[in-house]
């Protein structure tokens, strides 16, 4: 069995989102960087746990990014992961990105695509999507469990308003969020090991940007709290009725 | 032509989807051009009224094999009905079903794709739509480069405007492909309000101290009709079930009103609600970092403050 797992690098969940050059940039001054916490907490870690089950499984990683982005494709390799692969470029379009990836997919032929549910800076929740798109594969999208049956995944997934179990064959596209698998911190040896563990660098393919991103804005941060006395509900009640009508 | 696409659940037309529908058909106006509503399966509304949120027209692919999500199955159809009527832009709610099938219908329509937008684009000089990202803490504006846009509306950013008019319906024939997975078990959450469709939100943390103190909330929150969620200590712990975890890593929502009782308000949850209309915070610490996001604040024992909203609550809708 043969995972890819898509990885991404994001801002710590943390950071001070500030903006430069006009607020057309997003100021990476002082940010740390960290894998983009549903990659890494649930689609890197259930393709480990399947590997713990089926230690014939072969893991790669996969990341769009520039040099910058090595220390946390190591930290991955560190968690689990057999190779990696960055594919160099800095686009932060969501289909130049697919593409990229799709390549390395068709290429590897492999049986699961994990992602996460989405990423914490942009929040676009579409590689996923775009890849089963591009590489014509089934899509379960927001999995938080998955078991594997030979050719067979059984997978649930949240749907509005309660959960819903399928059965997908393999090859499929999967993007996971929180019950998928447990948060890990990796250990010393697995650290060691990541030194030495294959991280190949590729150009990107000729793919055109579908979408450019104009400038930046903060939001207008609330006037200040309207401080309501604690014996006085009714008062409360009342603000909620008639000035934010919102009851 | 903008195209709609209407979602459900369990037949029922969602909320959003008519908010969806409201913001194509404020986009037709702004470009000159006809909207139709896209459905997909069957539901129990009457498709006509579809055109009291702005609908001209209502496409309807009838077939009970396609009420329930499969991304590759209606990526395929949608994309298909869109080239059949000559789409330029193509709109989605940003709720569950829309932000799996959106990116895979852009893909397939070879189109520029925002998720998340939180407004009508701006068409003076190309095609400029804002959207939130870095989970609400900022936005930004995205030009679509490409002649077939594809949006998918945040929910609750652009409410359901009501038109005086019905739509016309016509059922279409599409040959639909083989399904490519197969439900095989269903847990709806019976009862409870879907929090991500909510307007009004009860949520509680760990200052409740226990998840046997969960029923003061329950109170506040069946008196409104609100949905109830909570905080990632207390889905981590076991105290709520992890699909009311709102957050960073949770649901983001952005309901009319979210009163949060017994939550500091960390920048992790801020993130999952800061697109909230209004917000109410209830915690005995008034150093609480919530206060800071909130509208209105109650410094006191979320166990004294909580009945008594309730009862507020109550006595104002039963002299309403």
């Amino acid at each position: 069995m043969k995972i890819l797992v898509c990885i991404s690098k994001t801002p710590d969940t943390t950071a001070k989102i500030a903006f430069t050059e006009g607020n057309t940039k997003f100021d990476e001054n002082g940010v740390q960087w960290i894998i983009n916490p549903f990659d890494e907490w649930y689609a890197l870690v259930k393709a480990i746990e399947l590997k713990e089950k089926d230690p014939s499984a072969i893991i790669h990683l996969v990341t769009v990014g520039t040099a910058d982005a090595e220390p946390i494709i190591r930290k991955a390799l560190a968690l689990g992961g057999d190779e990696a692969i960055r594919i160099n470029s800095n686009s932060n379009d969501s289909f130049y990105v697919a593409k990229q990836i799709a390549t390395i997919a068709k290429e590897g032929s492999y049986d699961i695509i994990f992602t996460g549910k989405e990423t914490i800076d942009y929040n676009s929740a579409s590689i996923g999507s775009m890849l089963s798109a591009i590489l014509d594969l089934p899509l379960v999208s927001l999995a938080n469990q998955l078991d594997l049956n030979g050719n067979t995944a059984t997978v649930r997934r949240e749907i509005e308003g309660g959960e819903e179990t399928c059965e997908v064959h393999l090859p499929v596209v999967i993007s996971c969020q929180k019950g998928m698998a447990e948060q890990r911190i990796p250990n010393m040896r697995g650290i060691m090991a990541a030194r030495s563990k294959p991280l190949k660098v590729l150009e990107p393919i000729e793919a055109s940007a579908t979408t450019s991103i104009k400038k930046f804005d903060i939001p207008v941060a609330k006037s200040g709290v309207k401080l309501v006395d604690p014996a006085n509900m009714d008062e409360l009640v009342r603000l909620l009725k008639e000035e934010a009508k919102v009851i | 032509m903008v195209l709609v696409y209407i979602d459900q659940a369990d037949q029922q037309i969602k909320k959003s989807s008519l908010e969806a529908m409201s913001y194509g058909a404020a986009l037709a106006k702004q470009l000159g051009c006809d909207v139709a509503a896209l459905v997909l399966g069957t539901v129990q509304d009457n498709l006509a009224d579809l055109g009291k949120s702005g609908a001209q027209k209502v496409y309807h692919l009838k077939n009970e094999t396609l009420n329930s999500l499969d991304v590759k199955l209606h990526s395929t159809l949608i994309s298909h009905a869109a080239k059949n009527v000559n789409a330029t832009v193509v709109v989605f709610a940003n709720n569950i079903n829309g932000k799996a099938i959106a990116p895979a219908v852009s893909v397939k329509l070879e189109a520029g794709l925002v998720t998340g937008a939180s407004s009508l684009p701006n068409t003076e000089n190309g095609f400029v739509v804002t959207k939130t990202v870095f989970s609400g803490k900022a936005f930004a504006s995205i030009q679509i480069e490409t002649p077939i846009k594809v949006i998918a509306i945040n929910q609750n950013s652009f409410g359901v405007v009501a038109y005086d008019s019905t739509a016309t319906v016509e059922e279409i024939n599409i040959p639909i492909p083989a399904a490519s997975i197969k439900i095989t078990k269903l847990e709806k959450v019976e009862g409870e309000i879907p929090l991500t469709e909510a307007s009004l939100v009860v949520s509680g943390g760990r200052g409740l101290k226990g998840p046997e103190n969960w029923g003061i909330l329950l109170d506040l929150a069946k008196s409104l009709g609100a949905a109830t969620a909570c905080s990632r200590p207390v889905s981590d712990t076991d105290w709520r079930p992890h699909h009311e975890h709102v957050g960073q890593t949770g649901i983001q929502i952005a309901p009319n009103l979210y009163i949060a009782i017994g939550i500091s308000g960390a920048i992790q949850h801020l993130a999952g609600v800061n697109r909230s209309k209004t917000i109410v915070v209830i915690n005995k610490d008034p150093e609480a970092p919530f206060f800071k996001a909130a509208d209105y604040g109650v410094v006191g024992d979320a166990f004294e403050v909580v009945p008594a909203l309730t009862s507020a609550i109550l006595k104002m809708k039963s002299t309403a």
